[in-house]
């Protein structure tokens, strides 16, 4: 266990980015997000929640597959280049963190997306514990510890202080290379204010929700649960949800036709969308109420099929807080739960 | 900057796909065409099995998942049958011999060839562009004749027009020992002298035995008829295969568009038997 006064963080984060990118939460237009460090950049580490979370660090809203070139009748297909260099990424919380093995369910199991598996074998993630969680926040009813988040460093803001441990060989790693900005610690103190955390969380109205129902009802009972169109109602169709989601991982495939040539690219897409699903001979989801459905069956009930029972959900509670209509997650959860009580 | 230790172990063809010249292109109807592919290099791309597919895309214009129509017992080339009826589709239609696409796979599940469906009594059950994914099994069987029981195919369209691979079902098909073809048109049409009506309703006067297992491939709207006629007539939902058709962006499971329920169509399917589809939420 090691700490450093807040004071000197500018100097330990110019450190780290000497040597590798480092991404972190950033203010720009009033709106903090993770980006890359500069000297120049206004570095907010005390914004619980940023507004998307830190998975563009892993999982891009865009990137570039491929390009294509056709000279004289014949293609060349140019493959983008994998990460190939370390980087940090600062400040995210436990929460968050846990997307990102939600994601690697995803991307890391049978076929590996290889774009995925080789940022995540180059990121190092130093995690944030959650000093006053929100009234939004419910991921201890995902059993996760924003007390004690599992990164490769975990780190504790404790008065005048940053208390930093690492957890892992890539957390090792990257204490050594800034050690001579730290000094050696306690747990004590962390242990103290993990206590703290835990009390708050533990008081928060979202902490004790009831996830039995997806455990013990069938997939076509929770289907065709006449609750779905009694929920689906306010729901614009807008994709916010999806797009601040630390686990949601649509993705779409198209191109961007260059002076050069074609660059083939994937972004973030969204199951909300009306054309997510739309083919020539039909649409298989021609409803708002059956895409809004498919959303929540994938995280609550689709993915812990295949995933050893984890949820899709993190509680971060980002949906509940930015969706237009006051529709989310726990209100889902809430009601299928009723059906059951 | 530091260095990474890594190794450039990481493989990515998962997305990337390999570039494939058309050596030939059949007009089957007039919205069908055939196209036959190779590698640059004049050699099959891979290998495959009856019922799988791949990401067949022309750069600049798109990129679709499109059953593999040749057998696998074909070592030379792979051929898709495709209908014009969207942007890349009319964009391939328009294409000429000589000219380059891109294609990645095979991916997704195949007919249990060598497995469930050795030894048994075949039927084939299509419709229209339906034909494609089953032409491959079809052509399988027949190459490893030995291996199957008896082999019957009844295959409908709207007008005798739109009968995909028609030469071939007249030239080698009908006139292989052991293999009954049974073909259809919805609409009487002159100088068609064979049977006229749809193809549920003629499987159901075909009145065939219930020792058979059945792969059926067509529009959805068929394939629900034909199951119905199939379960009056007493077949079991065990006994019938048929595949699935959804939007694809990735082809391997990821990108979440061909999610039902808990399975991925792409990489579970296409090939499903009926009764794993009665398990399925009915979003298909």
């Amino acid at each position: 266990m090691y700490k450093i006064e807040k004071s000197q963080l500018p100097g330990l984060l110019a450190a780290i980015a000497a040597r590798e990118d480092l991404f972190l939460p950033i203010q720009k237009s009033g709106q903090a997000n993770f980006g890359l460090w500069s000297g120049d950049a206004d570095v907010d580490l005390n914004t619980l929640k940023t507004v998307k979370s830190g998975k563009d660090c892993f999982f891009p809203q865009s990137e570039t597959l491929y390009s294509c070139r056709k000279e004289e009748g014949k293609l060349a297909i140019d493959p983008a280049k994998l990460q190939e260099t370390p980087f940090v990424v600062f400040g995210m919380r436990a929460c968050d963190v846990q997307g990102l093995k939600v994601l690697d369910n995803v991307f890391l199991k049978d076929a590996v997306d290889s774009f995925y598996a080789a940022r995540r074998e180059h990121g190092t993630v130093v995690a944030l514990a959650c000093h006053e969680p929100e009234e939004t926040c419910f991921c201890k009813v995902f059993g996760i510890d924003a007390a004690a988040p599992g990164a490769d460093v975990a780190c504790w803001f404790i008065g005048e202080e940053l208390y930093w441990k690492a957890l892992t060989e890539k957390g090792k790693a990257l204490t050594d290379q800034v050690k001579e900005l730290l000094t050696e610690a306690e747990e004590k103190a962390v242990e103290e204010e993990q206590e703290h955390i835990r009390a708050v969380i533990d008081k928060l109205p979202y902490s004790h929700l009831d996830l039995s129902v997806f455990r013990e009802k069938s997939t076509m009972e929770l289907f065709d649960s006449p609750r779905w169109e009694e929920l689906y109602h306010p729901c614009l169709a807008c994709g916010t949800c999806t797009f601040v989601c630390p686990t949601c991982q649509c993705y779409d495939i198209r191109d961007f036709n260059t002076k050069e040539g074609v660059q083939r690219y994937r972004c973030w897409d969204s199951c909300m969308y009306s054309d997510f699903t739309m083919m020539a001979h039909g649409n298989m989801r021609t409803s708002q109420m059956q895409r809004f459905r498919q959303r929540f069956m994938h995280k609550l009930v689709y993915y812990p099929d295949n995933n050893e029972g984890m949820f899709s959900c993190v509680g971060c509670g980002r949906c509940v807080s930015k969706c237009p209509a006051s529709l989310n997650i726990v209100k889902v959860i809430k009601k299928l739960g009723g059906d059951a009580q | 900057m530091s260095t990474c230790t890594c190794g450039g172990n990481h493989r990515q063809e998962m997305l990337i796909p390999m570039i494939g010249v058309i050596t030939d292109i059949r007009t089957e109807t007039p919205d069908v065409k055939t196209f036959r592919v190779v590698g640059r290099d004049g050699k099959k791309l891979f290998e495959h099995m009856p019922g799988q597919c791949a990401m067949v895309s022309v750069p600049g214009v798109g990129e679709a998942m499109f059953s593999i129509t040749s057998s696998p017992t074909n070592k030379e080339y792979q051929e898709f049958s495709i209908k014009r009826c969207g942007t890349l589709t009319d964009c391939l239609h328009g294409m000429s011999v000589g000219e380059e696409i891109t294609v990645r796979g095979p991916y997704g599940n195949a007919f249990p060839v060598e497995e469930a469906l050795k030894g048994q009594n075949l039927l084939f059950i299509a419709g229209g562009i339906g034909l494609a994914p089953l032409r491959s099994v079809i052509n399988y069987v027949l190459d490893n004749r030995e291996n199957y029981g008896t082999v019957e195919i009844l295959y409908g369209s709207r007008s005798a027009d739109d009968l995909v691979q028609l030469e071939e079902i007249q030239q080698v098909w009908c006139k292989t020992e052991g293999v009954d073809v049974y073909l259809t048109i919805d609409r009487e049409q002159e100088g068609w002298d064979g049977h006229v009506g749809f193809v549920p309703s003629y499987l159901k006067e075909l009145e065939f035995s219930t020792d058979k297992t059945v792969l059926v491939c067509g529009p959805p709207i068929m394939i629900k008829f034909v199951l119905a006629a199939l379960m009056e007539m007493g077949f079991s939902k065990t006994q019938v295969y048929t595949t699935l058709e959804l939007r694809m962006k990735c082809g391997i499971g990821k990108c979440g568009r061909c999610n039902i329920g808990s399975k991925y169509v792409c990489k579970d399917g296409p090939v499903f038997r009926c009764d794993e589809i009665d398990e399925l939420p009915p979003e298909y």
